[in-house]
């Protein structure tokens, strides 16, 4: 007899936890997936690119209801899980629904954060994190208003570039002295932040946002130095906590995510989690490889194989402005480790690789990433790089050479990646 | 460069080493010229060396002096015509004609030589002229003149065709006197000629010899002494031709016989192996016909007149001279020292071979009509600037020369020069060495293609130089600047030339004035020639008497040009250096010439083809020497001397025997920084030729350990601070700037990044930990310029910059191999470049001999190495045996 497999959520995780599943298992489970969002799961990175018309609507779509049909699974869209029971296995929904299950698997993602800051409720304040987000700053944008981003990360940045691209007059507001500074060293952040002046939107660095300012709507943002901006729209991308209210509250172990082991187990047995909600190692991964590893790596547990998700070593990839930008690893530095850079000032490329003896320990790239996912399974794999050293950085032409078998990399890695 | 309109092909002279060979000069459509040999003159019949045929590339007008200054301002010629003539009043008004003196080159050519030596001479009244030949020749001079009573080339190109034998001493032909090299081979390879090379260095001469001698520095006269000994002892001595035209012969070998008494003496003091100095014995009195090259090995030393004789006496004892293959045979390094020693541009000369005596001094004065003739030998070049340090000599006019570089103890000669009361430089360069040093006044001079007259070369022939460029700005050939002068001091009437075949006639005139067979030098032949003849005139050996044909060989008669007309065999000093090497200065340096480059390189440094082989001033040690000092090819030492320092790269070669260094002296401070090697060299000279020992300086060799090693190629001529050493060398669009120094990769980096100019895009490479650091500067699609400094030379990375520099457009995808510094294919080195003139490098000849090309001329026919000039045929023939000895030959039928 077929296992009840109850999928919480209906994000990326979740779309590929299921696409492995179908792929390697079609008969072993009953599945069914609970979305809350109204649509089926779509390409939550490609939101950026969808408010910039680089993409389109269609793009966006993982797998449409007709794909679960086709496969026998069943997707709950616009409805959410209210409770789970630990002990009795089964889950209500918001509608009265009531779902069995043997085995369930959280992928509920996470919550964007609102700065706990006054006036962060009023109406004109967003944040960016789904299909109805992106239609709302769409609406401001083709109205030509002016829209204050708070944040000055991967998502806020991509927020101000997709509104100025179309037609918004755009701020961006960062707290810290540099744009990414998560995924980013000073000279690859003045770049990005050149470059989104080139498209128009301007840069506020060091500006802490005291509050929203407006009575019954948005107006702008009060700073602590001070100053104020007006605003007609405040997006306020600062950043997302993982989703585990549903899980803390049927009793499963949460810190900031659930906690789960290397088999995405966690401490209920037959109790999975993935993705943004769940927390590994201590971490709780905001990007969307380490969600398909570990989706990947549950679907094998569920098989019943060996399969376990041991970390992952975070790569950043930012492509605004037509400025491709991607960091990996330890790409600051430290004792006992030694940074190498190149720097092209006409072509705006620069290059960042830092070493932890023999092995590459981390890299940013700017302007020209080709070889990006290539140093990247360097920094993973934790080969010695020694005899390539001196040419590593000038790419991957010029040091496979030197780099012998080792650097030639895994096709299939590089491929899937 | 300016080509003269409708100049067709000009048969001139090469302006090197004094081989003399025929060039034609063709200009081309594209207003350049290409050089190629003359086959119809006698020195080569044809054929060129590397440097020769690279003569078209050098003729571009980078670094010219186009117009006078004075105090480093432009001035007219008329402004520095009366600076100079005023200046030159006023030194011989208050401290006499003998403050005054000129400081010539055996590069000027024959006419220049004769003005210049006339106006000092016999006008000014002061004896005090003389030549850079001094350094190079002088000791030939005054051996031939003690030995023959005239300085006089017996021999001809001829005999080397000719001889048996062929010994050559204290001479790397293969490397400075390519032609002349190339045909003792083909004499080798025609006629089974023995060539022994008797040198302390092993070098790419005794590739293509039968027998290499590494005699001992300084040693050559034991090694000759024993000679003369043995062919006494042997009954091989030509009794009759000693007993009817000669003097001297017992005291000779006496004196022979007290230097070299026995075998084992001679091999303990020469250092070489017994056997070897038998087989030399053996085979000089097997050999009929012997032919005795000898060069700066054998002339720059202390002793260095004692050393010719000691050749000449071998030769005078078995009247082995003046015959068809047989007689001694002086290889001059310069293109016209001949011709300066016919004019008697030397200190210890008056004029067309004639000295001081009385009757000689009055012959000149009548027919020059000088008001002002002087009357006794002047100071020899090293004394002359040691006059000048003491404040004598208050007024120096130097011509076409580089003492600044050259002379030994160079930096004390330098400080010596800023002494001056008036210092004229007749110039082609505006920065060198020597106008920096303190001219106060520089006349730009026309250069080799611009201007006419004749040179001499080693065999006595007389050649035209012919112009083919106009010259450029304001610069005028040398002799107008004397005549200039000495117009407007009042000399009309003695330099009233119309042009420069006046002044040949009156030179010619004047070797024939009172002669009558008395002196050596006579070419009356051709002193009533008409200008048009002049222009047409045929290389001919002198003498050339008037109603005779031109003579081929001297002395075969007997007839010598002593009082007596008995050629004196000499007595000689022991043989001893003039400083040993001691605990303080435990080596010897000798200097010399590398392959592509001739003297201070204002010429061939302007050639990229020339600027590759030898890129970079060295100092070459043998293994054993630099194990003991702890350092290994291309690690740097600092060089001291108790007159100067220089730093080096080292470069290993087994050539050199134990305790003995070697440095070229190319490199100055106009191509280079740290790297004079001349400011090392010590001024101990010759007590009859006034030639400096420059060819073993004891010396202490320091390592110094570099921090960082790099290179700048730049298309705009960038200057490096004078204490980083340097290397300048030519490259296709611009230059390429070597450096080295003991400060950190981060120090030098950040000190040159300077020099790159503000408005160009960059690229910029930082690895702190490796000591990597590069910035490379963009103008639109190509290089500007490119500064890398790492923690040793990447060669791979400067061959690819340097021939990046030279594209018009670079691809986004080749300026990323500029940056990195290699295309991804180029990863291997592929050796030092062996053949200039077709760019084969040594791993492609190493590559070849592996697939079965194993002799020269099979490298020849699948490279083209070695096919052209011929001068790298002993270095291709090395790496072929280094090859074979190194890994079995599949051998290709």
């Amino acid at each position: 007899m077929r296992q009840r497999l109850l999928i919480i959520g209906n994000g990326m995780a979740s779309v590929r936890l299921v696409e492995t599943l179908v792929r390697i298992a079609p008969e072993q489970f009953t599945i069914t997936v609970v979305g809350a969002e109204a649509q089926p799961g779509y390409n939550r990175v490609l939101l950026s690119a969808l408010l910039a018309q680089d993409v389109s609507a269609e793009d966006v779509i993982l797998r449409d209801h007709a794909w679960y049909e086709s496969h026998n699974i069943r997707l709950i869209s616009g409805d959410a899980v209210s409770t789970a029971s630990t002990e009795d296995k089964f889950a209500t929904l918001a509608s009265g629904d009531v779902i069995s299950f043997d085995q369930c698997v959280f992928a509920t993602g996470s919550h964007p954060i609102r700065l706990p800051m006054p006036g962060m409720d009023k109406p004109g304040v967003i944040t960016f994190r789904d299909l109805p987000d992106v239609a709302a700053m769409e609406q401001a944008a083709l109205a030509k208003r002016r829209v204050a981003v708070i944040g000055g990360g991967l998502l806020g940045i991509e927020a101000a570039y997709g509104l100025a691209r179309r037609g918004a007059e755009v701020t961006l507001v960062h707290v810290m002295d540099r744009l990414m500074e998560r995924q980013l060293d000073a000279p690859a952040a003045a770049l990005v932040a050149k470059a989104l002046g080139n498209k128009g939107v301007t840069v506020l660095l060091s500006k802490q946002t005291l509050a929203v300012t407006g009575h019954t709507h948005a107006t702008g943002l009060a700073f602590a130095d001070g100053t104020s901006l007006e605003a007609d729209m405040v997006v306020c991308a600062v950043g997302i906590r993982p989703n585990a209210d549903l899980a803390e509250a049927a009793g499963l172990a949460v810190n900031r995510g659930i906690i789960v082991d290397d088999a995405m187990a966690t401490n209920f047995a037959g109790f999975h989690a993935i993705g943004e909600c769940a927390e590994h190692g201590g971490v709780a991964y905001g990007l969307v490889e380490p969600a398909y590893a570990q989706a990947e790596a549950l679907a094998r547990q569920l098989m019943g194989e060996a399969g376990a998700f041991t970390g992952m070593v975070l790569a950043t990839n930012l492509k605004v402005s037509g400025l491709p930008v991607f960091s990996a690893g330890n790409f600051v530095g430290g004792d006992g480790l030694h940074s190498v850079t190149l720097q092209v000032r006409k072509t705006g490329t620069y290059r960042k690789l830092v070493f932890d003896g023999t092995k590459l320990a981390g890299c940013v790239l700017v302007g020209e990433t080709g070889d990006a996912l290539w140093y990247l399974d360097l920094i993973r794999r934790g080969i010695d790089v020694s005899s390539a050293r001196r040419h590593l950085i000038h790419g991957r032409d010029f040091a496979e050479l030197a780099l012998g078998e080792s650097g030639l990399g895994e096709p299939g890695l590089l491929e899937a990646a | 460069m300016n080509v003269r309109p409708a100049s067709g092909v000009v048969r001139t002279t090469c302006p090197y080493c004094g081989v003399g060979c025929g060039v034609e000069a063709i200009p081309d459509a594209a207003g350049g010229v290409t050089m190629r040999g003359d086959a119809s003159h006698p020195a080569n019949f044809g054929k060129l060396c590397v440097k020769g045929s690279a003569l078209g590339e050098t003729l571009g007008l980078d670094g010219r002096l186009l117009h006078p200054m004075i105090h480093g301002q432009r001035a007219t010629w008329n402004q520095a015509i009366g600076f100079v003539a005023e200046g030159l009043s006023k030194v011989i008004a208050q401290h006499g004609p003998n403050a005054v003196a000129f400081y010539l080159s055996g590069q000027l050519l024959t006419e220049d030589y004769y003005i210049a030596n006339k106006f000092a001479k016999g006008f000014l009244g002061t004896p005090h002229v003389d030549t850079n030949s001094r350094l190079c020749m002088a000791s030939s001079v005054a051996g031939h003149r003690r030995a023959f009573g005239s300085d006089t080339v017996p021999q001809t190109y001829v005999d080397l065709d000719e001889a048996d034998l062929i010994i050559l001493v204290g001479s790397n032909a293969a490397w400075c006197h390519p032609v002349l090299y190339q045909r003792m081979q083909i004499a080798r390879e025609k006629r089974g000629t023995q060539v022994i090379n008797i040198d302390p260095r092993r070098t790419a001469t005794s590739e293509g010899s039968d027998l290499h001698l590494s005699v001992k520095s300084g040693m050559d006269s034991v090694l000759f002494s024993w000679l003369l000994v043995q062919l006494e002892a042997r009954g091989a001595t030509d009794r009759t031709y000693v007993k009817r035209y000669t003097t001297g012969f017992d005291t000779a070998l006496a004196s022979a016989s007290a230097i070299a008494p026995d075998l084992e003496t001679v091999a303990s003091r020469t250092g070489l192996d017994a056997g070897d100095i038998t087989g030399f014995v053996d085979l000089f009195i097997a050999s009929d016909r012997v032919v005795t090259c000898y060069s700066q090995g054998v002339n720059q030393s202390a002793q260095g007149s004692d050393k010719v004789n000691a050749i000449l006496n071998c030769h005078l004892a078995t009247g082995r001279i003046g015959r068809p293959g047989s007689g001694p045979l002086s290889l001059t390094g310069q293109p016209n020292a001949m011709g300066g020693r016919e004019v008697g541009g030397l200190a210890n000369m008056l004029a067309a071979h004639m000295g001081y005596s009385p009757p000689e001094v009055d012959r000149v004065r009548r027919f020059w009509d000088a008001p002002n003739i002087a009357q006794n030998e002047g100071l020899k070049a090293v004394q002359m600037f040691e006059a000048i340090e003491r404040g004598e000599i208050k007024a120096l006019w130097v011509m076409h020369t580089n003492p600044a570089v050259t002379l030994p103890r160079a930096d004390a000669m330098r400080a010596a020069m800023k002494k001056l009361d008036l210092f004229v430089v007749s110039e082609a360069i505006t920065n060198t060495d020597t106008t920096l040093s303190g001219a106060h006044v520089l006349l730009p001079a026309a250069v080799w293609g611009e201007k006419d007259g004749t040179v001499t070369n080693s065999e006595r022939r007389i050649s035209r130089q012919r112009s083919f460029l106009q010259p450029p700005g304001e610069a005028r050939p040398d002799w107008e600047h004397i005549t200039l002068v000495a117009r407007r001091m009042g000399y009309a009437e003695g330099f009233n030339y119309t042009n420069v075949a006046a002044i040949y006639r009156e030179h010619a005139a004047l070797s024939a004035c009172e002669n009558n067979g008395s002196r050596d030098f006579d070419i009356g032949a051709t002193a009533d020639i008409s200008d048009a003849g002049y222009d047409e005139m045929e290389p001919f050996l002198w003498p050339w008497r008037k109603g005779e044909a031109p003579q081929e060989r001297f002395f075969a008669d007997g007839r010598f040009y002593t009082p007596d007309r008995r050629a004196r065999l000499l007595a000689l000093a022991d043989p001893v250096l003039a400083a040993p090497v001691d605990a303080r200065f435990p080596f010897l340096l000798n200097t010399g010439r590398v392959r592509d480059h001739w003297h201070t390189m204002t010429r061939t440094g302007k050639a990229i083809r020339l600027a590759r082989h030898v890129a970079e001033p060295m100092l070459a040690m043998n293994a054993g020497d630099a194990t003991g000092l702890g350092v290994v090819e291309g690690n740097f030492v600092r060089i001291d001397s108790a007159h100067g320092a220089a730093t080096l790269r080292v470069t290993l070669d087994d050539g050199l025997p134990q305790g003995s260094v070697f440095a070229p002296f190319h490199w100055n401070d106009a191509s280079s920084g740290l790297a004079r090697v001349d400011a090392v060299a010590q001024a101990v000279t010759d007590p009859v030729s006034g030639q400096p020992e420059m060819k073993a300086t004891p010396v202490k060799l320091t390592p110094i350990s570099m921090a960082s090693e790099g290179f700048l190629v730049s298309r705009q001529r960038i200057i490096l601070p004078d204490w980083l050493q340097h290397t300048r060398i030519t490259i296709p669009g611009g230059e390429a700037l070597l450096f080295a120094s003991t400060r950190s990769p981060e120090a030098i980096h950040g000190l040159l990044i300077n020099h790159l100019g503000e408005a160009w895009q960059r690229a910029e490479v930082s690895d702190p930990f490796a000591g990597d650091f590069r910035t490379l500067a963009f103008s639109g699609e190509r290089l500007s310029a490119a500064l890398f400094v790492q923690t040793s030379r990447d060669p791979v990375a400067l061959d690819w910059l340097i021939e990046s520099l030279g594209k018009e457009a670079l691809s986004p995808t080749e300026r990323k191999t500029v940056v990195a510094g290699m295309t991804p294919a180029s990863n291997v080195d592929q050796g030092p470049l062996i053949c200039s003139c077709f760019a084969v490098r040594r791993v492609t000849i190493a590559t070849a001999v592996h697939e079965g090309a194993a002799t020269v001329e099979a490298i020849g026919d699948i490279l083209k190495a070695g096919t052209n000039c011929g001068s790298c045929r002993p270095e291709i023939k090395r790496v072929i045996s280094d090859e074979l000895a190194s890994a079995p030959v599949l051998l290709v039928a």
